[in-house]
């Protein structure tokens, strides 16, 4: 099995690799220090978010309410303080409450409620826009406040001639790897996705488990979304409406994390981001036109969800659970 | 104090009784206007008008909203807002209902050249007047109230042949930043560019890309373009709060001097801030508190004119303002607030 999964991470990685070569052959400037940083920067937030869809989907879950979590927390954060007149402070405290609500909702909608996963958060990514557009806020788009020390040291700020962009994404990758592959709950959390009914048999406190990782998810996508924020000086709420959820799941998926749980990491987020990267950056420059572009994305992800599902086939045992079966 | 007090009363029940018969002797001589004035706030009163817009919460929507808003309460007829929230689908569905409610007036700000066409054919049919607003269909209705696409796309064009075209120095090589590609002023502008540069062969177009109206895309893309190629001149992008994300992206490889940045707006405060930080160079603006009177007119014209929905057809090209770091440094840029 294992054997098989390096295969399909493998074969990405040899892809991702491949049109590397091909771009930089065909491209002048693809090979060029800058355009490569360019590249990751382009899907930074994109692996940032990665790595909390990764988590829950290890787990056997979906959080599809990630981008409205990301969106309307931060467009929350920006309003108290460009607008009500908050210190930055006090408003990101109440910005990270707000995620962690969303959180406990989705958490414990599916844990203790057992509603599937796919179902819980597709609701709450509208309720959470909903809230935000009634009551957070009133324009969608949100500027960061003028001079903020906080903004400018996410957006501007480079460690090594690296954006801080893509220095976010590598710690939290850094950090998720270390949780993932070194903490009990990273253990508990494959082993909920290999087979939850096992884990809650022989006593991993599955309820709670779940309620967690969806906390956690929550707070990632309010990371990320400050860290975009910073970069584009501003949030802009139609993110929402965009496809950037299916670009989530593309990255997660491509990476090799098979959507029935218990498979892949860390590692196949950032070759999945890797992959995408590459795939933008070279359409850009070749300037395929942008219906084409969404169409090759499309194509490349119902691909790699036929790949995943001949690689990590539904376990017969297993795939009966309600739990987040998706 | 008291003398004084009484003098003052007395004073002002004079004055009030001279005003008094005064106004019963114009009114003997027609100076109320009832010719006028009794059919037109008598024609508006008890109407209902529906605006439909690509979503709330952004500054043209909320703008013209609030402008159309203090004028219904002033007037009397009733203003609601359906807010498909940026969901053509939602949008169509918002329209059926119209259809069956019957209002004397809808306003609708279309998504793109063909999705509403028909629906709007239809309410003119069923004898609901249609007022189109800024983003328009290919099949003209009642009333066209916004931009003239194609020129504000020729002044873009126009103004990026200057900075880049011949006997500039310069590379002569532009990016397009397209909006949603299938929205009326995207086509209608993108005609225009092609138009202008087809004239003027020593502009090369090197990336023709859609942001889709999202700050981040348009960062993204004016990145890897500015890494391909270093030397670009100029960047014409489909609309201000779009195009912000491709002056970041030019101020932060500090090329801000090099690369002239023009772009279409409303002309708001924001558009305006983002003009002195030097994130933009040029935004010519449709200034939305002009669309905002300019659509109140309509209004009025329409729901008071004799005339059957669809009988005649009319369109105002609202004025253009080219606003630059000059120009935003002597006017004022509007907000929402001033409006509401």
């Amino acid at each position: 099995m294992r054997k098989i999964r390096l295969t399909q991470e493998g074969v990405v990685l040899a892809l991702a690799v491949a049109m590397c070569v091909v771009f930089a052959v065909a491209l002048p400037n693809f090979l060029t220090t800058g355009n490569l940083i360019a590249l990751v920067r382009s899907v930074s937030i994109l692996g940032i978010l990665g790595l909390g869809m990764g988590l829950v989907v290890i787990a056997r879950g979906i959080d599809l309410a990630l981008i409205a979590t990301m969106v309307v927390s931060v467009s929350w954060v920006l309003s108290l303080t460009t607008n009500s007149g908050w210190n930055l402070g006090p408003a990101l405290l109440l910005g990270a409450g707000f995620v962690i609500l969303i959180g406990l909702i989705n958490g414990i909608l599916i844990a203790y409620a057992t509603i599937p996963a796919i179902f819980t958060t597709l609701a709450m990514g509208l309720v959470v826009y909903g809230v935000g557009r009634g009551w957070l806020f009133q324009v969608d788009v949100q500027n960061t406040p003028d001079n903020s020390a906080f903004f400018n040291f996410l957006g501007r700020t480079t460690v090594l001639g690296m954006p801080m962009l893509i220095v976010a994404f590598l710690v939290l990758a850094l950090l998720m790897w270390l949780a993932l592959r070194w903490t009990r709950f990273g253990r508990f959390v494959y082993a909920m996705g290999d087979n939850p009914a096992a884990a809650r048999i022989v006593g991993l406190p599955v309820r709670p488990m779940i309620v967690a990782e969806h906390v956690i998810t929550a707070l990632i996508a309010y990371a990320a979304g400050l860290v975009m924020a910073a970069a584009s000086s501003g949030m802009s709420t139609r993110v929402y409406n965009s496809t950037m959820i299916y670009d989530v799941l593309l990255v997660v998926v491509l990476g090799g994390i098979g959507l029935s749980g218990g498979r892949g990491g860390v590692r196949n987020i950032l070759v999945g981001t890797l992959l995408v990267g590459v795939l933008l950056d070279g359409m850009t420059i070749m300037d395929v036109p942008y219906i084409e572009q969404n169409l090759i994305k499309s194509i490349i992800l119902l691909c790699a969800i036929v790949v995943d599902s001949i690689i990590n086939p539904r376990d017969e045992q297993t795939a009966q659970q309600e739990q987040g079966d998706i | 104090m008291r003398t004084f007090k009484i003098i003052a009363a007395a004073l002002s029940l004079a004055l009030g009784a001279a005003t008094f018969s005064g106004a019963m002797a114009q009114d003997q001589k027609g100076l109320d206007n009832k010719v006028k004035r009794d059919p037109y706030y008598d024609g508006l009163k008890g109407k209902k008008v529906v605006f439909v817009p690509l979503a709330m919460g952004f500054d043209l929507t909320e703008g013209w909203a609030a402008i159309m808003k203090k004028q219904a309460a002033d007037l009397g007829y009733s203003f609601e807002i359906r807010d498909p929230n940026w969901s053509t689908d939602a949008g169509t569905r918002a329209i059926t209902a119209i259809i069956a409610e019957k209002p004397d007036l809808a306003i609708i700000h279309n998504p793109d050249l063909q999705s509403y066409a028909r629906l709007e054919q239809r309410m003119v049919k069923e004898g609901i007047k249609v007022l189109q607003v800024n983003l328009e269909t290919t099949v003209p209705t009642d009333y066209y109230v916004g931009a003239d696409w194609v020129k504000v796309g020729l002044i873009q064009a126009d103004a990026l042949v200057k900075k880049c075209g011949k006997g500039s120095g310069t590379s002569g090589k532009v990016a397009i930043l397209e909006g949603q590609p299938t929205a009326a002023s995207n086509l209608y502008e993108l005609y225009a560019y092609y138009k202008v540069f087809a004239d003027n062969p020593e502009i090369k177009v090197v990336a023709d890309q859609a942001a889709t109206y999202d700050p981040a895309k348009a960062r993204a893309i004016t990145e890897t373009v500015l890494q391909q190629h270093p030397d670009l001149c100029g960047i014409v992008g489909n609309w201000d709060n779009q195009d912000v994300g491709a002056g970041a992206a030019v101020e932060a490889a500090g090329k801000s001097d090099q690369v002239y940045i023009v772009t279409s707006g409303g002309g708001s405060q924001t558009g305006c801030d983002n003009i002195k930080k030097g994130l933009l160079d040029l935004i010519v603006s449709y200034d939305v508190p002009l669309q905002g009177d300019s659509l109140n007119q309509a209004i009025v014209t329409l729901l008071n004119s004799p005339a059957k929905a669809g009988e005649i057809q009319s369109t105002y090209f609202t004025p253009l303002t080219l606003q630059t770091k000059e120009w935003v440094a002597s006017h004022n840029c509007w907000n929402l607030d001033q409006l509401k």
